[in-house]
């Protein structure tokens, strides 16, 4: 049993249900208890979808238990058919079905219902929402491309993309970027999948040259069956930030045969970056966490491409742990492979970053601890699908991301002036940066120093370690601006420890000051 | 031969209805509980399902820490049964560890932990033998496959009356115990009022403090602010308190009515009444009459989703004039409503539980002006071009009492006036308000 504040992911039935809500003429049959339908309105509300998930729900209830619930299951069926007329029949159990073990693939099989049904095996109490939403493709997949050979004659510029969802990070914009950026470059797309495929379209994915993988978490099992099954191969370099979308770009020319050309990127990130108003950018802390393939983008280009530091990277996706570890090394930080919310809170604590870069929950964790933060990743909330154009992939996602990752931060002048001159009324660290909305993030009032011993204040230190300051070095450390205060205190309280000096003193504030140096 | 006066609502039987269920399960009233009653910390014991329902219901919640949270259980606690019981005690243990200042622990059930008959209230016996008394631990059941939506406040009230802590309170008995949550703004001018009736001994449950007892005696009476208390209103009867029987304090006619029931109960004299309730009552007349152009007239179908409907659809076809097509409840007290289904309008259709995809058949056919619904189905409605209400807001917004009359009228009237503003550029009534 675990403990959760909150949770990353949904139960894996989630991630189905997003499968079929993705695609037209796909219905799922969902053996599930009273209240399950609560997903309904991650739909609805959340994406503003104009229509009713594409989802049948036997909720049984209580005094169903004594009967037959595999008879109610075995009806929900038939009516769904009967009434939405599908091409396909998604079939499977939620969690509490899951153990009344009433096997709906068995029961679909021995109904006489006029459609192909596709069978769910999700483990709920072992896998999670994007495994399901990955299982569910693969089996869609799988059940409608089948064993046939592929055509012969496919040209060479032709491809799918694969991955993008309902209820993902952006996908609805990322397409339309990654669609035009294609065809742009003389590529023919053919079959997007599962956001608005039909069970005819996933039919016809073996009819392209190679597929591409926007997103890894959803589509990285399916693009590797169809490489065994009918030799496609497939990209999966993701296009989030310049660089990678350079390189993305290089990769499928390669693929489609066409010549290696410079591709310049008709970003504004690359100028806007440049530019001297960013340059107090430069080595900003910044904290990454999300879904595997947002969280290792979003660290090539916070330290590629906006000059930022990453001092700290992770991701609750445990099947894509390795390529986390992999790219943390790369920015010297340990990577953080956890669902646990409170575990992520707590690395942040450590990590004392100026910026946080996360979820939905995420952003929760910095409200607290009054840290800026910008979200890059699911879960989200309804402000992130927003009305206005804003994928993430591209050379227009670089503007979008240009944007939204400065914006949280206190502009340059702001900064200085605020360091310069600490005892304004109006301008102090409690106020919030004049650019945001009353409820941004405002700094940490100032500690109260210990009331016993009015020379020595005992500091709130991490790991445990307390460590007595001088209440004139408190003073002192409160002159430093707030968004960097924390990792002095850290340095100091570092090195004084390293050195066995005690208490802490303004020369231990400023030798530490000396020998760390930014 | 006369006839009742009563209306034809209360004898016919309302349709029932079998099939998929578009309604939240109990443990979605824990998103108000935990707010109301503060020294409360809900634990589900459930799935991951459970934890995502939560907090999707609660995701704009500000805080990063609610009192609430859930134990997920996994592979290996489906394993053994004994074992489960263990890891509980150590979630409960951590918990309990990071959050010191909770006294009211209460162990929430889900349907897994029900399917696999997971008894919480022994598990909740034991907790209390560790932790008491420091931290109280009651349990009660919020599972889909037991309660409905706000029934799940209906099993935390019993279990909370049913607890022996709270039994064992040394005070006075209770004169009037006013049953079912409400906003701490009703709350408060709900105790004026029985201040100026001259009435005391009142007590509010739940109140701001789950922990502080409740002492009930022969003379106690009880009555129902909310429609959905059968559980905790057997609970209370169990004890010995008495109810008051009354519809529900929704719009000036049904606070007065509830009101004149708890005065009749305990004698006041009704002058006295008359002259406490004239002022807001006459303030209630002239908040809810600048919406009555909106709803008067409109046809109206309710989706069951809090057991409100009925008291909700009687406050609007007597008081705004509004006519009803369709009510449909989750569940019908018989006994606990059925003053309110007395005053319903002859011919308006009751629905007692639902099939989804056939109710709403219905309701496209009858192409109501207003359509009161969840979550799940407002916005495929107003996709359709109607206009509906989403019925969650009567949970999380303060109606009962005069005061909120004009509110509870305004929240019907907000989508139909919303849709003439963005229909034609103006709000033609307007001028009205």
């Amino acid at each position: 049993m675990k403990l959760s504040m909150w949770t990353y992911e949904g139960p894996p039935h989630v991630g189905a249900m997003r499968i079929a809500a993705s695609m037209t003429g796909v219905h799922y049959v969902l053996h599930a208890p009273q209240g399950d339908t609560y997903a309904d309105l991650l739909f609805t509300m959340i994406e503003r979808r104009q229509s009713r998930p594409p989802v049948t729900y036997t909720t049984f209830q209580a005094r169903d238990l004594a009967g037959s619930t595999a008879d109610i299951f075995k009806q929900a069926c038939r009516d769904a058919v009967e009434r939405f007329k599908p091409d396909a029949l998604l079939v499977g159990a939620s969690c509490t079905a899951e153990l009344l073990q009433d096997d709906p693939g068995g029961l679909a099989r021995t109904l006489d219902v006029p459609v192909p049904v596709v069978p769910l095996e999700l483990p709920s109490y072992q896998k999670k929402e994007n495994w399901g939403a990955s299982e569910t493709f693969y089996r869609l997949v799988r059940a409608f491309v089948g064993r046939n050979p592929r055509p012969e004659n496919i040209p060479a510029n032709s491809c799918n993309i694969l991955g993008p969802t309902s209820l993902g990070f952006r996908c609805r914009d990322d397409v339309t970027e990654i669609v035009k950026l294609l065809t742009d470059e003389g590529l023919d797309v053919r079959v997007v999948a599962p956001l608005g495929a039909t069970p005819a379209d996933l039919a016809r994915l073996p009819e392209a040259a190679f597929n591409i993988v926007l997103y890894p978490e959803i589509a990285d099992i399916t693009a590797r069956w169809l490489k065994t099954a009918h030799g496609m191969p497939f990209i999966s370099t993701v296009p989030i930030g310049v660089g990678a979308t350079q390189q993305f770009l290089a990769e499928v020319r390669a693929q489609a045969g066409l010549p290696a050309r410079e591709t310049p990127g008709r970003d504004r990130l690359t100028w806007y970056s440049r530019s001297i108003d960013s340059n107090y950018l430069t080595n900003k802390r910044v904290f990454i966490f999300g879904d595997a393939t947002h969280a290792i983008a979003a660290a090539r280009i916070a330290s590629e491409e906006l000059g930022f530091r990453v001092c700290g990277l992770g991701t609750y996706m445990r099947e894509f742990a390795r390529d986390v570890r992999e790219a943390a090394a790369k920015y010297g930080v340990e990577a953080l492979i956890s669902d646990d919310h409170l575990d992520v809170e707590a690395a942040i604590v450590a990590a004392r970053p100026e910026l946080v870069l996360g979820t939905q929950m995420e952003r929760h964790i910095a409200k607290r601890l009054r840290v800026p933060c910008a979200v890059i990743s699911a879960p989200t909330h309804v402000q992130d699908f927003p009305a206005r154009y804003s994928p993430q992939m591209g050379n227009e996602g670089a503007n979008v991301i240009f944007d939204s990752w400065v914006h949280p931060l206190m502009m340059g002048l702001e900064e200085h002036l605020l360091q310069m001159f600490r005892d304004d009324f109006e301008f102090n660290d409690g106020a919030s940066a004049s650019h945001l909305h009353p409820h941004a993030p405002v700094a940490i009032p100032a500690p109260v120093p210990a009331a016993a011993d009015p020379a020595v204040s005992v500091a709130a230190a991490p790991a445990g370690v307390v460590a007595a300051w001088t209440l004139e070095a408190e003073r002192e450390l409160q002159k430093i601006p707030f968004f960097v205060r924390g990792k002095a205190r850290r340095n100091t309280e570092l090195f004084a420890r390293g050195k066995g000096i005690h208490p802490i003193t303004v020369e231990t504030l400023y030798d530490a000051k000396a020998h760390f140096a930014r | 031969m006369s006839l009742p006066q009563r209306t034809a609502c209360a004898e016919p039987a309302p349709i029932l209805q079998r099939g998929q269920h578009e309604v939240f399960c109990g443990l979605t009233s824990i998103i108000w509980l935990h707010r109301k009653v503060q020294d409360a910390f809900f634990l589900v014991v459930g799935s991951r399902t459970c934890a995502h329902l939560l907090q999707s219901a609660a995701g704009v919640m500000i805080f990063s820490e609610p009192r609430f949270a859930t134990a997920i259980m996994e592979e290996r606690d489906l394993a053994g049964m004994a074992d489960m019981h263990d890891e509980l005690d150590a979630v409960v243990a951590r918990l309990l560890e990071r959050r010191p200042d909770i006294r009211m622990l209460v162990l929430v059930g889900s349907c897994p932990s029900e399917v696999i008959k997971l008894d919480l209230s022994k598990a909740a016996a034991r907790l209390n033998a560790a932790h008491a008394p420091r931290h109280r631990v009651i349990a009660y059941s919020g599972s889909g496959i037991e309660t409905t939506f706000t029934q799940g406040e209906d099993n935390f009230l019993a279990a909370l009356i049913a607890d022996k802590a709270s039994s064992r309170s040394s005070g006075a008995a209770a004169k009037l115990v006013v049953l079912g949550c409400l906003a701490d703004v009703v709350e408060d001018q709900f105790s004026r009022l029985f201040a100026e009736l001259g009435l005391s001994g009142v007590v509010f449950l739940p109140g701001r403090d789950a922990i502080n007892g409740l002492t009930v005696g022969p003379e106690t009476r009880f009555i129902l602010a909310q429609p959905y208390l059968g559980a905790a209103a057997t609970a209370l009867e169990a004890r010995g308190a008495r109810r008051i029987d009354a519809i529900f304090p929704l719009g000036a006619e049904g606070t007065s009515a509830w009101l004149r029931a708890i005065c009749t109960a305990f004698g006041v004299d009704m002058t006295l009444f008359d002259t406490v309730i004239t002022q807001p009552r006459r303030r209630a007349a002239e908040a809810m009459a600048h919406y009555r152009p909106w709803l008067e007239g409109r046809s109206v179908f309710f989706f069951p989703d809090s057991q409100m409907e009925p008291s909700l659809a009687r406050f609007l076809s007597r008081e705004m004039g509004s006519e009803l097509v369709e009510v449909g409840s989750p569940y019908l007290h018989r006994e606990h409503v059925a003053a309110e289904l007395a005053l319903l309008p002859a011919g308006v259709t009751l629905s007692e539980g639902q099939d989804v995809d056939q109710q709403i058949d219905r309701c496209r056919a009858a192409n109501p002006d207003l359509i009161v619904c969840g979550l799940g189905l407002a916005n495929p409605f107003e996709a359709e071009g109607r206009v509906s209400k989403w019925s969650i807001e009567f949970s999380f917004t303060p109606i009962q009492g005069f005061e909120q009359a004009g509110d509870l009228a305004e929240l019907f009237a907000r989508p139909l006036m919303r849709n003439a503003i963005l229909s034609n550029g103006t709000d033609r009534r307007g001028a009205v308000r």
